[in-house]
C-alpha cells in the first residue's frame, strides 16, 4: 500500500470505518516519521543555520563589542570605561597609519585588478579571441590557490638574490632588484592581490555579460557599430550594477588586508611593523600584547571605517548613476 | 547575425582576433609564472634553488627527496597537517552546504513571517569578511574554553552565508513549485518532500556550495592562526607559513626553502582539482547568482 505509507496523516481523516483505520495504523507503524506541516516547515529548515549564525557570528560580535567597553586593570580586573578605547583608537597614530596605507593600496590595486578583469571578460564575451575556454579556466586558477601560498610564492619570486626577475636583471647587467625595499613594497603587495583576484572578478563580469540578450548585438551590427563600440556603449552600462558590487567587495577585502604583509614580515622587517595594517594591529594587540579589550575596539573601529567607505562609495555611485 | 559572425572572414577581423588572443596570452604568462615557479622549485635541491635560474629545471631532479623531506621533517608533522586540513574542510564543507541548502530552501520556497529579516541578515553577513570575525570569535571561544581545539575551526566555518544566498537563487529555479504542491497533495510531509523530492533536483547547487565551502576552509588562514596554538591541530596553511617564517628569519631554517615549495605544491593541487571539477556546473549559469564566494 504505497499511498498509505507516503501519507500517514491524510488517511486518518479519510478512513471512515474502524477497520480501515486499523489497517492503516498497522501499515504506518514501522515507518512512523515526524511530519512537519507547511506553516512550521520554513522555521524547521532555517533553525540549524540560524542557530549557528547566532552562535558563531552574532554572539562573538556582541561579546567583542562588550569587551571593547572595558579595560583590564592590574587591581580589580576588568573595569567599565565606556567609549574610552574608541577615543584612544581615534587618536592612535598607529591605527590611522594602517588605514592610510590601505587606502594607498586600494587606489593602486582595485583599478588595476578590476580594469584587467573587465577587459578580459569583454574579450571573452565578444567571442573574438581563440582558446576562450582555456583562458577562462587558467585565469581563475590563482583564486583557488590559498592566500598564504600565493603570498609565499611571490615572496620567493621577489627575492633579490634568487628570485627569477632579479636573476634576469643581473644576467642583463642591470644589477639586483629588491622589490620589497622602500616604495616598492606596497605595489609588490598589491601585485599579489591582483594576481589572486583578477580571474575571480573576471568570472563575475563574464557571467553578467553572458546574461545580456544577444539581440542587442544584432541591433548594433545593423547600425554598423564595431565590437568595441558595442562593448563600451551597450555592454558596459548594462553591467554597471555588477561593477559597483565588485568595487564594494574589493574595498571591504582591501581594508581586511593581513595575510600578505604578515607572511612578508621577515622579508621586509624594517618596513612591516606590528601595525602595518589595522587587522595586523588588532592581531598583535591581542596575541602579542594581550590587550584584548583594545584589540576588540580596533576591530570595531575598522568595521566602522569599512562601513563608511563602502557606504560612501555606494552613495557616490548612485549619484553618478542618476545624473 | 552578431558582430563577430558578420566580420569573421575579413582580414581586419583576423588581425583583431590575433591581437585579442595575444592580450589574453600575455596575461596567461603572468598568471602562470608563480605556478611554474612552484613546480620547478619543488624539484630542485636547496643549492640549485639559489644557484640556478628560478623558472627552469636544474640538472638534479630532487622532487622525491623534497617530498620525503616534506613528510619526514619534524617527525612527519606535515602529514598530520594535511589530514587536519582535509578533516576541517570536509566536515565544515559538508555541514555548511547542508545547512545552507536547508536555509536556502526555506527562503526560496516558503512565504513566512520573518522571511525578509532572514534575507537581510544573510545578505548583511555576506558582507562581513571572515578576518573581521576571527578575533571576536577567539575572544568568545576562549571564554568557553574551546580555543585550540579542532571545533574552534570547524564550528565557525559551518556558517557560510554566501552558500545560503547561492542556494536560495538556485532552488528558486531548480525545484518547481508544482512538484512541491504535488507532493503536498499526495500528503507527504514537508521534510519528506525536501529529502526525497527536492534534494535530488538541487544536487548540482549543493555540490557547488559544498566545493566552495570546502575550498574556503581549506584555504583559510586567519581563523586557524588565531584559534590554534598546538602544532598537532594546524592545517597546512598555518603549518607551512610557520616553516616559511623560520626559513626566512635566517635562523638556520634555510634548508626548509625547498621543502616549503614541495608543501605548497601538495596543498594547492586538491583545490585546483576541486575547482576544475566544479567548472562543469558553471556552464549552467549558477555563477550568475553568486556575487561572492
Amino acid at each position: 500500500m504505497p499511498t498509505i505509507r507516503a501519507s500517514p496523516s491524510s488517511e486518518l481523516g479519510a478512513g471512515g470505518g474502524a477497520a480501515t483505520a486499523a489497517t492503516a495504523r498497522l501499515a504506518v507503524r514501522p515507518h512512523r516519521r515526524i511530519v512537519v506541516g507547511r506553516r512550521l516547515a520554513p522555521y524547521v529548515f532555517l533553525a540549524p543555520f540560524l542557530l549557528l549564525f547566532a552562535g558563531f557570528l552574532v554572539a562573538p560580535l556582541l561579546y567583542a563589542f562588550q569587551m571593547s567597553l572595558f579595560r583590564e586593570t592590574l587591581v580589580g580586573g576588568a573595569r567599565f570605561v565606556g567609549i574610552d578605547n574608541y577615543v584612544r583608537a581615534i587618536h592612535d597614530r598607529n591605527f590611522w597609519d594602517g588605514i592610510g596605507r590601505l587606502f594607498q593600496f586600494g587606489f593602486m590595486q582595485i583599478p588595476v585588478m578590476l580594469g584587467l578583469a573587465l577587459v578580459f571578460a569583454l574579450i571573452l564575451d565578444s567571442g573574438m579571441a581563440l582558446a576562450r575556454g582555456f583562458f577562462r579556466v587558467a585565469f581563475f586558477i590563482p583564486y583557488a590557490v590559498p592566500g598564504v601560498i600565493a603570498a609565499l610564492l611571490w615572496g620567493y619570486l621577489y627575492g633579490p638574490a634568487f628570485g627569477p626577475f632579479s636573476q634576469l636583471s643581473v644576467a642583463m647587467g642591470l644589477g639586483q632588484i629588491d622589490f620589497l625595499a622602500g616604495g616598492g613594497l606596497l605595489p609588490s603587495l598589491a601585485n599579489i592581490a591582483v594576481w589572486e583576484y583578477t580571474g575571480y572578478n573576471m568570472i563575475i563580469y563574464y557571467a553578467a555579460l553572458q546574461s545580456i540578450p544577444r539581440d542587442l548585438e544584432e541591433a548594433s551590427a545593423i547600425d554598423g557599430a564595431t565590437a568595441l563600440q558595442h562593448a563600451i556603449r551597450i555592454k558596459l552600462p548594462l553591467i554597471l550594477p555588477t561593477i559597483t558590487v565588485t568595487i564594494i567587495f574589493s574595498i571591504i577585502g582591501t581594508l581586511q588586508l593581513f595575510t600578505e604583509p604578515y607572511l612578508m614580515r621577515n622579508l621586509a622587517p624594517s618596513q612591516i611593523n606590528s601595525h602595518y595594517t589595522p587587522n595586523y594591529y588588532a592581531y598583535t594587540e591581542a596575541f602579542t600584547s594581550q590587550q584584548y579589550n583594545y584589540s576588540a575596539a580596533i576591530s570595531f573601529a575598522l568595521g566602522a571605517v569599512v562601513a563608511v567607505a563602502s557606504y560612501g562609495f555606494m552613495l557616490l555611485a548612485n549619484r553618478r548613476g542618476r545624473r | 547575425m552578431t558582430i563577430a559572425a558578420r566580420t569573421v572572414r575579413s582580414p581586419a577581423f583576423r588581425r583583431q582576433r590575433w591581437l585579442l588572443t595575444a592580450v589574453l596570452g600575455a596575461y596567461f604568462v603572468y598568471t602562470f609564472i608563480p605556478l611554474l615557479y612552484v613546480i620547478v622549485a619543488a624539484t630542485k635541491t636547496n643549492a640549485d634553488l639559489f644557484g640556478t635560474f628560478g623558472l627552469w629545471f636544474a640538472e638534479d631532479f630532487a622532487f622525491w627527496e623534497n617530498l620525503r623531506g616534506l613528510f619526514t621533517y619534524q617527525d612527519g608533522a606535515f602529514s598530520g597537517w594535511l589530514l587536519n586540513t582535509f578533516l576541517y574542510a570536509a566536515v565544515s564543507g559538508l555541514g555548511a552546504a547542508f545547512f545552507a541548502t536547508c536555509a536556502g530552501y526555506a527562503l526560496a520556497k516558503f512565504r513566512f513571517r520573518g522571511r525578509a529579516l532572514c534575507f537581510a541578515l544573510v545578505l548583511g553577513a555576506v558582507m562581513i569578511p571572515q578576518t573581521a570575525l576571527s578575533v571576536p570569535l577567539f575572544l568568545m571561544l576562549s571564554k568557553i574554553g574551546l580555543v585550540n581545539t579542532p571545533a574552534a575551526v570547524i564550528l565557525p566555518s559551518l556558517v557560510f552565508p554566501p552558500g545560503v544566498f547561492l542556494m536560495c537563487v538556485y532552488i528558486e529555479d531548480a525545484v518547481s513549485n508544482e512538484l512541491i504542491e504535488a507532493g503536498r497533495v499526495d500528503g507527504a510531509g514537508e521534510l519528506h518532500i525536501f529529502g526525497k523530492i527536492a534534494f535530488r533536483l538541487l544536487m548540482p547547487g549543493f555540490a557547488t556550495v559544498l566545493i566552495l565551502a570546502f575550498v574556503s576552509t581549506w584555504n583559510n588562514y586567519f581563523l586557524p592562526l588565531v584559534m590554534l596554538s598546538s602544532s598537532e591541530y594546524f592545517p597546512i596553511t598555518v603549518g607551512l607559513s610557520q616553516w616559511y617564517a623560520s626559513a626566512t628569519s635566517g635562523s638556520g631554517g634555510a634548508v626548509l626553502f625547498t621543502i616549503v615549495m614541495a608543501g605548497a605544491l601538495v596543498s594547492v593541487l586538491p583545490v585546483i582539482a576541486a575547482f576544475l571539477f566544479m567548472q562543469r556546473w558553471w556552464q549552467g549559469g549558477l555563477a550568475s547568482g553568486g556575487v561572492k564566494a
